[in-house]
């Protein structure tokens, strides 16, 4: 048996690594993806104020702060009973799809898009944002700059900081904005809306325009059959911050809908004593191990899953893209991973059109901006989809709103299991009997992540430089027996 | 002549100071030129056998993020000291502990406890299923790092020459840090604070503080404030007079209170006792018993004057009895 292991995992949300075992034909045995770290914040947040914790549970993670901080707002809403006036919730909303355009530029830019821009056997030093400047022009690498500056721009103005933001509070928001706010934010939206339209285009005249990429997208190492969840409005449409969860099956047929205080009816966690994160699954469908299919309870959450699980989008230039992309996929569900980018980019252009909505709604600069709670405090829960999955708090308060328990399911989390499966599949499917492994295989079985948006990787999107990789295979007892190096 | 040497990394922490770095937008390209980034794992795919490689101080500068929770964060912080000339510690967690310091006022076992077997989405079967360092598999051996019980901060386990505060540091103050570096300019005496200032909070909040005497104490969804007004006049506990100033007084203008995230001002050891001292001169009352009484409507006092300091406090944990 030889054990390879790439340790740390860069450009990941967290700390990763990975071990692929390799029996002594050279094939595949096994593969654990372990998550090394636990840093505890439902624990350390009890006996704190509960309206304090959509200012502690930003620093879950300081990529989606937004995500943590909107699920927290809700989940106090929920302890307080208390229902936000119509201008806090469209702030609020406005505040989250802005950060939604803004995330999902930087991963289709910088993380999953070189992949294909540049393409996933192009040279690794290519294989970079760089690479995509190099491929598409100085004017591109620009836009996209422009575009995390003009997001973040707004999100200070909502948010109050554009990391962490600070503004939600039980019951509503702690400010609002006024007419000239708002229209200096409706020209950043104008603006969003033309840059969500070309990267559609662009996402075509790259990826779709090229058989081998498409044939990629559809082959079987990349596709998994399981449930897909996502949160959905009174038609079924996408909704990011409100709404109920819907789950369909790997069929495509709906299998549940909750409200968020009934997820616990819906969602439970398994536990593996090799890595400190847990693996949810679907409750009434059971754990089965890292499986696929309708008998295993196995669940995604994803860009894709939640086209998957809507009937639609709730805007008109994101719904044209939706019934294209299933109508050239096959129809739904689809359960090709690398399908992922495409809705990614769908879901883009779906924020920023709704961002523009809200932002022209006369109600937006209302001065009533939060109701006072006036009730006892007892327990909620809040949902939002984050950009890497449906995102639960739930908190239980003494009288007085002093937190005694928190459960946090996390948007990565959701995809713990299938990012497992996904990395041993084509691990599978792409290290064979006596071919030696070569740094394109090994950047293919990274592409079965990255679909998912593993978040830091966020972070390359301005950066020049490699990307150097080394791979050791080793004997049970440490010796190298091979290395792999990119440089 | 070859470019310095830039090393970036994040131990426990969240990622914030990361996309602080890039919220320098365009000037991110000026950082990549005028350095030679040698590792950063967020962005870039070096590995820990790149920098096991490189000779002791050939790094010019490391900036570090994130406190010290497990045996993986304190192995590399010993590793980046031995290799670099210049270490700063980034942010609030590695300068405090941060916000994941507020985990010493648990344990390692009761964290444990919840993640593991009680949260209500968990199966536990047999009690639990907790992680183990040291797992043998079918297929054979895999490991992962130890949690420690105690979140440290940096400067708790290596040398620090320099401190950037903040959750996370503001990009122009960290700008003004990095053209600073970029000068040639003598550096200034160990153990300075960066890209901060020298005053107070107060000194940069725009609201009108007239040193009210108070009688009761407001959470901040209690009450409607006013924008004009301090929030701590108004009732509201707000960290401002503890905490040093450089944000701009974001949280403020933003109608919420300061919760300290810049760390405690110049020439204060522990963040929290300030805040006791500055609290103590506000209160309306003579009488100890009354004090104690209005000092007791102050919710959460240790997880709000402490919020982001705990670690490295004078306290440092709390200690279940």
């Amino acid at each position: 048996m030889k054990l390879i292991t790439i340790d740390p995992i860069t450009r990941l949300e967290g700390h990763g690594k990975i071990d692929i075992f390799l029996n002594d034909a050279g094939e595949v045995e096994n593969t654990y993806f372990q998550i090394p770290e636990l840093r505890g914040f439902e624990q350390f947040c009890v006996g704190r104020p509960v309206e304090e914790l959509p200012r502690i549970t930003t620093r879950i993670c300081g990529v989606c702060p937004e995500a943590h901080h909107m699920a927290s707002a809700k989940a106090c809403d929920a302890v307080f009973h208390v229902d936000p006036p119509p201008t806090a919730k469209k702030l609020r909303q406005l505040l989250y799809n802005v950060f939604y355009a803004g995330d999902h530029t930087t991963h289709f830019y910088a993380l999953g898009g070189p992949d294909f821009i540049v393409g996933p056997s192009a040279p690794a030093a290519e294989r970079n944002i760089l690479g995509v400047v190099r491929k598409v022009g100085l004017e591109v690498g620009g836009k996209v700059i422009e575009m995390r500056r003009r997001t973040q721009e707004v999100l200070k103005i909502l948010g109050g900081k554009q990391t962490h933001q600070v503004t939600s509070l039980p019951g509503g928001v702690s400010k609002g904005i006024t007419p000239e706010e708002a229209k200096q934010i409706e020209a950043h939206c104008l603006w969003f809306v033309e840059f969500g339209k070309f990267t559609i285009q662009a996402f075509h005249n790259i990826v779709l325009s090229n058989k081998e990429y498409v044939d990629l997208i559809l082959s079987d190492a990349f596709s998994h059959k399981t449930y897909y969840m996502g949160l959905v409005d009174e038609k079924n449409r996408i909704n990011f911050y409100d709404g109920k969860v819907r789950v369909v099956d790997p069929e495509g047929k709906e299998f549940a809908k909750y409200s968020p205080a009934e997820y616990l009816d819906n969602v439970a966690e398994h536990s593996e004593a090799w890595t400190y994160l847990k693996f949810p699954f679907l409750k009434k469908v059971g754990w089965k191990g890292l499986v696929d299919g309708k008998e295993s309870g196995v669940y995604r959450a994803t860009p894709l899953s939640r086209l998957n699980a809507a009937d639609g989008m709730p805007t008109p230039l994101a719904q044209a893209e939706y019934d294209e992309m299933f109508k050239t996929l096959g129809g739904k569900p689809v359960h090709a991973t690398l399908a992922t980018h495409w809705a990614r980019v769908i879901e883009l252009l779906g924020a920023t059109e709704m961002a523009l909505d809200l932002v022209r709604d006369p109600e937006i600069t209302g001065t009533h901006i939060r109701n006072i709670p006036d009730k006892v405090p007892t327990e909620g829960v809040g949902i939002v989809e984050a950009p890497r999955g449906t995102l639960t708090h739930h908190y239980t308060t003494d009288e007085k709103g002093i937190v005694t328990k928190v459960n946090l399911i996390v948007g990565t989390t959701n995809n713990y299991a299938p990012i497992s499966m996904s990395i041993n599949k084509a691990a599978r499917g792409l290290i064979k009997r006596g071919t030696a492994v070569s740094e394109g295989t090994l950047n293919m079985i990274e592409m079965a992540f990255r679909a998912y948006d593993p978040c830091f990787g966020c972070a390359t999107h301005a950066l020049p430089g490699q990307r150097p990789f080394v791979l050791r295979i080793r004997s049970k007892d440490g010796e190298i027996l091979e290395e792999i190096r990119r440089t | 002549m070859a470019k310095p040497k830039l090393a970036l990394y994040w131990a426990a922490s969240c990622g914030g100071c990361e996309i602080a770095v890039l919220d320098l937008h365009e000037k991110i390209l000026d950082v990549a030129s005028a350095f030679d980034i040698v590792f950063w794992p967020v962005a870039l795919d070096f590995k820990y056998d790149d920098v096991r490689a490189m000779d002791d101080k050939s790094i010019d500068l490391c900036l570090f993020n994130g406190a010290i929770r497990n045996s993986e964060n304190e192995e590399i912080a010993h590793l980046l000291r031995a290799k670099a000339k210049t270490l700063v510690a980034f942010g609030s967690c590695a300068l405090e502990g941060g916000i994941p310091g507020l985990a010493n006022m648990t344990t390692r076992d009761d964290i444990w406890k919840w993640v593991y077997k009680d949260s209500p989405s968990t199966v536990s079967t047999n009690g639990g299923t907790y992680p183990q360092t040291h797992s043998t598999m079918a297929e054979g051996a895999i490991d992962i790092p130890e949690m420690w019980n105690t979140v440290k901060a940096l400067d708790q386990v290596i040398d620090v020459e320099y401190y950037i505060p903040g959750c996370p540091p503001q990009p122009d103050q960290i700008w003004s840090v990095i053209e600073f570096i970029l000068s040639g300019k003598p550096l200034p005496p160990k153990g300075t604070v960066l890209g901060a200032g020298e005053k107070t909070c107060c000194d940069e909040c725009p609201r009108e503080r007239t040193e009210r005497k108070l009688k009761k104490f407001y959470r901040p969804f209690e009450i409607e404030t006013d924008p004009k007004t301090c929030l701590l006049d108004q009732g509201i506990v707000c960290m401002g007079p503890a905490t040093r100033d450089g944000c701009g007084a974001l949280c403020t203008k933003a109608n919420v209170p300061c919760r300290g995230c810049y760390g405690p001002p110049p020439n204060v050891v522990d963040q929290g006792a300030k805040m006791v001292s500055a609290l103590s001169s506000v209160i309306d009352a003579q009488d100890p018993g009354e004090i104690e009484s209005i000092l007791d409507q102050i919710a959460d006092p240790l997880g709000t004057f402490y919020r982001f300091s705990l670690a490295h406090s004078i306290l440092r944990r709390v200690e279940k009895l």
